[in-house]
């Protein structure tokens, strides 16, 4: 078993050179140079924020697995009520996923021209991923009271709530992201593309891509599977 | 509609005298010290210092603060049961009605875990971690507030239910069908549901805080090998954070719609399925359990590290565990619900699980023990809370690998013994951790030690105390009692409720020596200073600031070159018997302190209470407060401010000084 | 103030979702056009296979979850700019690590859950009983 370097070996190199780290770093955020084996010090403020926001994604995504998993027992559970091959319009899921992941293309899109400090062409491009997510909650929000005033709604059957709950979180989330967009737009215009500004418009766009991740799993398991069964 | 919604006066509990008289003296506790508070003009220092401070070690000691307060709170609900149970003996009908007994005990389960225990260790956590990587602050200082917030807000939540309304009577988990609303129509469930929510958000941004600290910012040279023990068991602690509140979110979530919407998650009718919710509350509830251990296990590496005077043994073979302990963490669930009836594949394969993941902890005691082998022990106080860890924590371990038999489990599943085995773990695991973290790091926080007299007395006590609780509940639990009884009728208990009674006695005396302790340390603490910042020959970077430290650090980062950061400086420094060169001070940009956190905190509470209450427009009020708290916050333009560099050099010249002369030669002959 | 973050060094490390931009942007929006293109083959299969014969029936939900996954990936690879790369590592090993979690919950959960009520009476049932 090889052991690393003794006590005295790592004092002598300190009697050498010095307990200090080089080079000048006043926010203690590490260079360009920082790399991630911890050789250069902290990382730079764009990747700690971005890796930050990647884990709080990941932790949304089990919150949606908790959610998945009760839907997944309760499918059956229609108390004698209705099932989803009932109830579900695959035409309108359809549109509902063209109109997401179109969005998260017009996302991107922005992002690109964000990078490239154009304020009209992100502007543009933000507007119209807003345009397609408020298009995509207002198709949901129709499903939802469709199916309430047919008698379908969440206190009907176990199989409703969790349907309800797992597509309603999803759909608040669209939600807020949207209320998100909206203030992004509002201080790009006003502040430009500060490096602040820059880097939550790449966690707004890790979070509008994660929406859509999640759609694709909830399209195939809640309304494809479900109106097949 | 109400104005107030359920909210009216029938909530105060005027024929309840034990909550009234309750809520009367913590209130008057209260006004006198905010009124003491007000006299001595410490306002603006506590708000501008402390209170919209962003700084990890202030926000590290607000955490401790309310874990110490809510451990009281916690304890006395203890008291009570214990208190309860020993005059309720053979039909006398002791004091503690059964309905109001139901929330005593839901609440001291609930606030000894979500308000005593995880604030102390995230608390500590976050003190600790960024001085140890010898960085100048966590990666999201004013998240790290808002999240202290939160969890206070909590806190405050529970106990608000104690003066206005009651508690829930589920115990800390509150099981359907009993806590839908069918069966528990008040508002004590909610009370619990909303401030669990509310804190769990506060929890979920510092498993993101710190994850992102420990794997994205250490000083530079300090690869992953090279941290200390109690960063690595905090990344696996956050990790769990991260992967398991997640759950508990969800779950509670649903349980929320099943009582506010008419939801049938877990309802008796209209196919809902109560053993789900089981299920996925023990998903998140088992990773808990090691979220309050691992930062007890990396204390105890570090005590036993520095109180033998040397290196951990077997750094490589810890951290493996370590990451074994947190991955396989998810694998055992089910151990808590093995009577439920999954049957015999199921509970064997979840039973195996559960005695394989003993081997991790068992890798670390014997790395411990193997610390002290050949070092010179110094039996300071950390080091007797350490040890008392050992042989308590092995008892513990060793009942619940027992139980994790599902056959066994069969006959001891919810008594007794079950009690017994948990507080064993947790008092000998996390409590001592906690007490030994307290008092390893008190100096560092404060510039003086704790009385060691007072603490070994408090050791004592606690540890005896301890033993003569639950010893005997192991006994009576392995004669049939089971658990949340409000008054006992098998004569063969007796005796031993009664030893556990006698029991709390003695450990209230150790909690009260723990307050004299601090009381007098107070009193004495310029006997007790801590002049050089160094004052148990550490050896990791902490030790290398004065105490307590300034606000950024370090004024240069340090380049790390081996597993103990510090002390190969400081064995250099003796070698050539002066300190190493001043370096070239410059100026630093720390973050701007926010009152964020504070208001957010604020506005959930406000929003809690009325979501409690069915106060509708209280609700959307609380919602557009802090979704303008939120945009005033991210418009600002100034989040930093500068430290000029001769500010910087006047504080680390003070630190050199404090060094100098015959500290040198005194700390490196071992003591 | 922070100026030196807009520099574009060579990194070790990148956030998630990083991207360069260089010249006229053109490169990242073939990269964007390509996963859009890809995804929306993926979606329509999903959907076509869904509601034909195509497939064998019971073995409609393994393919539908296939194409799923593999439009994840699509997202990750394409928009999210996830590689495996070494400047990605800790991205990646977070996110497998997540993966990991909500296995362990789904699958976790079914399987104990198809266990419990296979064996235990359905609680509309049991209320029954106690009528």
């Amino acid at each position: 078993m090889s052991h690393g370097p003794t006590p005295s070996d790592v004092a002598a190199v300190y009697l050498q050179q010095g307990p200090y780290a080089q080079g000048h770093d006043p926010h203690g955020h590490g260079h360009a140079e920082a790399r991630g084996h911890g050789a250069g010090g902290p990382a730079p403020k764009r990747v700690i924020v971005g890796y930050g926001f990647w884990i709080f994604l990941l932790s949304d995504i089990v919150m949606f697995s908790g959610f998945f998993a009760a839907y997944a027992v309760l499918a059956h559970a229609t108390a004698g009520g209705p099932t989803g091959r009932e109830l579900f319009d695959l035409k309108r899921v359809g549109i509902e996923t063209a109109c997401l992941l179109a969005s998260s293309f017009t996302c991107g899109l922005g992002y690109v021209a964000a990078l490239q400090r154009k304020q009209l062409q992100t502007q543009f491009w933000m507007f119209v991923t807003g345009l397609l997510g408020l298009v995509f909650v207002i198709l949901e929000v129709l499903e939802f009271y469709e199916m309430i005033v047919k008698g379908a709604g969440p206190g009907r059957s176990a199989f409703l709530s969790a349907f309800f709950a797992l597509v309603g979180c999803h759909g608040l989330h669209v939600t807020i992201g949207g209320l998100w967009l909206a203030t992004m737009m509002a201080q790009i215009w006003v502040k430009g593309f500060k490096p602040q500004i820059m880097r939550r418009l790449l966690c707004f766009n890790l979070f509008w891509h994660a929406l859509d991740i999640i759609w694709v799993a909830l399209f195939t398991i809640v309304y494809l599977l479900g109106a097949g069964a | 509609m109400k104005l107030l919604g359920k909210l009216d006066w029938s909530a105060i509990p005027l024929d309840q005298p034990i909550p009234l008289i309750a809520s009367a003296v913590v209130g008057l506790g209260i006004v006198a010290v905010l009124a003491y508070v007000w006299k001595r003009g410490w306002f603006p220092y506590l708000w501008h210092e402390w209170l919209t401070s962003v700084d990890h070690k202030r926000i590290g000691v607000m955490y401790i603060l309310l874990g110490c307060i809510m451990l009281l709170r916690g304890f006395a609900d203890a008291i009570m049961m214990r208190s309860q149970q020993a005059l309720a003996l053979h039909g006398a009908a002791g004091y503690l009605p059964p309905e109001h007994y139901d929330q005593v005990f839901s609440a001291h389960g609930t606030i000894m875990i979500f308000f005593g225990a995880m604030p102390f260790m995230i608390g500590l956590m976050n003190f600790v971690v960024p001085l140890q990587l010898g960085v100048r602050d966590v990666a999201f200082p004013t998240l790290n507030s808002t999240g202290f917030w939160l969890t206070a807000s909590g806190a405050l939540l529970v106990n608000i239910s104690l003066a206005i309304g009651e508690f829930a009577r589920t115990g800390w988990l509150p099981y359907p069908p009993l806590s839908e609303l069918a069966y528990s129509p008040g508002v004590g469930v909610d009370y619990y549901l909303w401030a669990l929510q509310i804190s769990g958000i506060g929890t979920l941004t510092t498993g993101i805080n710190l994850v992102t600290t420990i794997l994205k910012m250490r000083a530079p040279g300090m690869s992953y090998m090279r941290m200390p023990m109690f960063c690595w068991t905090s990344l696996a602690s956050n990790l769990l954070i991260v992967a398991a509140f997640p759950i508990l979110t969800a779950t509670l979530a649903m349980l929320t719609l099943d009582r506010y919407l008419g939801f049938h998650f877990f309802t008796n009718e209209a196919g809902g399925n109560p053993m789900m919710f089981v299920n996925l509350i023990w998903a998140w509830g088992h990773p808990e359990v090691y979220i309050l251990i691992l930062p007890a296990f990396g204390i105890f590496s570090e005590v036993f590290s520095t109180f033998s005077g040397k290196p951990l043994f077997g750094y490589r073979s810890m951290v493996m565990a370590t990451l074994f302990i947190c991955i396989v963490s998810f694998l055992v669930w089910l151990h808590h619900f093995f009577t439920m009836g999954a049957g015999g594949d199921v509970n064997a394969a979840f039973g195996i699980a559960t005695s394989i993941i003993a081997v991790g902890t068992g890798v670390k005691i014997y790395n411990w023990l193997f610390t002290m082998y050949g070092g010179r022990v110094r039996f300071e106080v950390p080091m007797l809370w350490a040890l008392g860890f050992i042989v308590t924590f092995i008892i513990g371990g060793m009942t619940g690998v027992l139980l994790a038999v599902p056959p066994a489990d069969f006959v001891l599943h919810n008594s007794m013994f079950l009690v017994a085995h948990f507080h064993n773990v947790i008092i000998g695991g996390v409590l001592f951790g906690a007490f030994a973290g307290y008092e390893y790091w008190f100096p560092k926080a404060f510039g003086f030690r704790l009385h060691p007299g007072w603490g070994k007395t408090a050791f004592w006590l606690t540890l005896a105390g301890f033993i003569a609780t639950f010893t005997p509940l192991y006994i009576v639990g392995m004669e049939g009692m089971t658990r949340r009884l409000q008054h006992i009728d098998n004569p063969l208990w007796d005796p031993w409720i009664l030893m556990a009674g006698a029991g709390t006695v003695v450990i209230f005396l150790g909690v009260a020596s723990q307050v004299v302790q601090l009381v007098v340390s107070i009193r004495m603490r310029e006997q007790l200073r801590d002049t050089t910042g160094d004052p148990w020959n550490g050896r990791s970077l902490e030790w290398v600031t004065p105490s307590p430290p300034p606000t950024f650090n370090f004024p240069v980062l340090y380049d790390v070159h081996g597993e103990e950061a510090y002390w190969g400086i400081k064995q250099a420094a003796i070698a050539q018997e002066k300190l190493h060169d001043e370096p070239d001070y410059k100026p630093i940009e720390m973050p701007r302190n926010s009152p964020t956190g504070f208001i957010t905190a604020f506005f959930a509470s406000f929003m809690g209470f009325a979501l409690i209450w069915h106060i509708w427009w209280m609700v959307a009020l609380g919602f557009v407060g802090a979704y303008a708290t939120f945009v005033v916050f991210a418009w600002r333009d100034e989040d930093e401010y500068e430290i000029p560099a001769e500010d910087v050099a006047r504080v680390d010249r003070a630190r050199r000084a404090s060094r100098s002369g015959d500290w040198l030669t005194k700390v490196g002959s071992p003591a | 103030m922070s100026g030196h973050d807009e520099e574009w060094g060579e990194h070790d490390e990148a956030a998630p979702g990083d991207e360069h931009a260089g010249g006229s942007g053109f490169k990242e929006i073939q990269i964007y056009l390509l996963g859009l293109l890809l995804a929306v083959g993926l979606t329509v299969a999903s959907f076509w296979i869904a509601g034909s014969d195509l497939v064998w029936g019971p073995g409609i939900p393994a393919a539908l979850l296939a194409l799923a996954v593999a439009q994840i990936g699509v997202h990750l690879v394409f928009f999210l700019h996830i590689t495996s790369g070494p400047e990605n590592t800790n991205n990646t090993l977070a996110l497998a690590f997540g993966v990991l979690i909500v296995l362990l919950v789904v699958v976790g959960s079914v399987w104990i859950m198809a266990h419990l009520n296979h064996n235990m009476m359905p609680m509309d049932q049991l209320m029954k009983m106690q009528k």
